[in-house]
């Protein structure tokens, strides 16, 4: 198992050392001078503060060197400076990043646990009226547009029936502490984190019908049946356990649709996260932040893959035995 | 053929997504006849709200423009970006997939390990800071939205490559003397074809809402009437005319979900043995 963790781990790196070449390479190929790209519009830094630039990130050596500067930079947690905002990149990331979490880890428990729970109703009703609505539901959420989604739900909820904020964290200026103030989060987070889990909760009813179903045909749950077993036994120990495995595959498969999610979710309900500060650096031509962004986000991907790798593990001894 | 028509019509759910895009494509392709002036034009005073006015039944939005004609606009937008960008990443993936699937080794190595490099990296930041670094406009969307989606192409391909090589008509070709490409081309993808085109109508759905995300979020192309440009437009203003976000929203829905339909009664159609039984 330590074997196996360690070997993710290396993957993880190169993987992550290859987007940072991206990302370096991005920069030179963007049109202008990287300097006062990364400076943000050339018309807002002077002459001699691009030469600063130019000389703190050596744009004068050659590219391979640079690139080592920059990779070298990156290993002492160093993604650059964000001229836009006075502040390094890092730091921005940094103080967004548990809002994200909150917000993501909180959309992907709604969409497993409501998603897997409408499968499993739908796939011990197949073709019953039942079944006919909760896949059609799952067919409508899987076609909306999310950002479209989460501004309806701010017009019905927020603005038309006032039942639950719409806009931010918590409630700016009521200074609420402990329970107080995590009862006002909590209630911030219901509708940005329920419209950002929609898509995925149509992914996993999806899958975990069409996995129940296929499943449920097995030899080993005829021999249940022919035991004597009660139906409701069989359901639970026998066939969920096994038609969980490939949704758990697919869980991890998706950690990225939900961080690229979280700067839409973000930026309709200004919560204060790192895809919000995706579509603020995006606006204001910050490049630096934008790709220091980009590649916290993936990084986050690789860990949420990996920790869902060991999950898989875990769910099913084959693996473990094989290996 | 006509088995598959016949297969095709019986799913329910298909020919609903097949009379839903054939709309859609109808005012695509209508949209210049209809609607004569520019969706940028103003036509009325601002926030019209719809029925209010005959000529303008969806109203108007902050800044006079008819929303009816966006919407027709954007109809053509979407369709154009979804199938152009789907389009080019099959160009990307099929090769790359047929590679790695006919020779392995190697080969199949490295560009495996390429696919996945692309399919662990964020899609949707990657093609964010694509689209923001080589600024908007259709050329780099399109572009934007097929390096973040040919990856399931060519592992499908590579699948399906890898499964025929070993067939007896395959030996036969090599034995005739018939050079890779050849045999890659005529004999090999020919039989890979069906799921290539299941794959591609998901795709298309996949590539509208990822190009109407890209223009909410102020990546669309300047020139271009979108439905997601006309959605991001609006949020500011939603308090006072929600109708502004609410059809474009509808439209994308109503595509993106027929486009699904037509791909799942594609995969019933083309794979019978495979058709998802229980229903």
């Amino acid at each position: 198992m330590l074997r196996f963790i360690l070997m993710r781990l290396m993957k993880a790196a190169v993987i992550l050392i290859a987007i940072l070449t991206l990302n370096f390479f991005l920069i030179h190929a963007a049109p202008g001078d990287p300097a006062a790209v990364l400076a943000g519009e050339a018309g807002a830094a002077d002459a001699q503060f691009i030469e600063q630039l130019r000389q703190r990130f050596g744009l004068d050596k050659p590219l391979l060197t640079q690139l080592g500067i920059y990779l070298g930079g990156v290993l002492q947690l160093d993604l650059g400076y964000s001229y836009r905002q006075q502040m390094p990149v890092a730091d921005l990331i940094f103080a967004r990043l548990p809002a994200t979490l909150l917000l993501t880890l909180t959309a992907f428990v709604i969409a497993l646990v409501l998603g897997t729970l409408a499968g499993v109703l739908a796939s011990a009703r197949v073709g019953k009226w039942s079944d006919t609505v909760i896949s059609t539901l799952a067919l409508l959420f899987y076609a909306t547009p999310l950002f479209w989604v989460a501004l309806m739900a701010v017009l019905v909820f927020s603005v038309f029936l006032n039942w639950l904020p719409g806009f931010g964290y918590e409630t700016v200026g009521a200074n609420y502490t402990g329970f107080r103030r995590a009862l006002d989060i909590a209630q911030h987070l219901i509708l940005p984190a329920t419209t950002l889990g929609l898509f995925f909760m149509a992914v996993y009813m999806r899958m975990t019908r069409a996995s129940m179903l296929e499943v449920s045909r097995l030899d080993f749950v005829k021999t249940a049946r022919a035991k004597g077993l009660r139906p409701g036994i069989i359901q639970r120990r026998h066939i969920f356990r096994n038609a969980m495995l490939p949704v758990v595959t697919l869980a991890g498969l998706q950690a990225g649709q939900l961080v690229g999610g979280a700067v839409l979710t973000e930026t309709v309900f200004a919560w204060p996260g790192i895809g919000r500060l995706m579509f603020e650096a995006l606006t204001q031509r910050d490049y630096n932040l934008l790709l220091g962004v980009f590649f916290v986000s993936a990084a986050m991907v690789l860990l949420f893959n990996l920790i869902t790798d060991i999950l898989y593990r875990v769910v099913d001894p084959r693996i473990r035995v094989v290996s | 053929m006509s088995d598959f028509w016949k297969r095709f019509s019986r799913n329910r759910g298909a020919v609903i997504g097949v009379v839903i895009l054939a709309v859609v494509v109808l005012v695509a392709v209508l949209a210049p006849v209809l609607f004569p002036q520019s969706p940028w034009r103003m036509v009325q005073r601002p926030f019209l709200p719809p029925l209010s006015m005959d000529q303008y039944p969806l109203g108007t939005d902050a800044l006079g423009r008819d929303v009816l004609a966006g919407l027709a606009y954007g109809a053509q937008v979407s369709l154009l970006i979804g199938v152009v960008s789907t389009a080019a990443a099959l160009l990307v993936g099929i090769p790359i997939g047929a590679l790695a699937g006919y020779f392995g080794g190697v080969a199949d190595d490295v560009l495996m390990r390429f696919t996945e490099f692309f399919q662990t990296v964020p899609s949707f930041a990657l093609a964010i800071v694509l689209v923001a670094i080589f600024e908007p406009n259709i050329q780099s969307i399109i572009a934007a939205i097929a390096i973040v989606s040919w990856p399931p192409v060519a592992r499908l391909v590579r699948g399906e490559v890898l499964s025929l090589r070993s067939r007896e008509y395959v030996e036969a070709a090599i034995l005739s003397g018939q050079t890779s490409a050849t045999i890659i081309w005529r004999q090999v993808l020919p039989n890979t074809l069906s799921p290539i085109i299941v794959l591609a109508s998901l795709m298309v759905a996949t590539a509208i809402l990822l190009e109407s995300s890209l223009s909410f979020l102020g990546l669309g192309d300047p020139n271009l009437m979108s439905w997601g440009y006309m959605i991001g437009a609006a949020r500011t203003v939603i308090r006072q005319a929600w109708w502004l976000s609410f059809f474009p929203g509808v439209a994308i829905l109503l595509t993106v979900l027929a486009l699904n339909l037509i791909g799942e009664g594609l995969n019933d159609a083309l794979n019978p043995s495979l058709a998802r039984r229980g229903r």
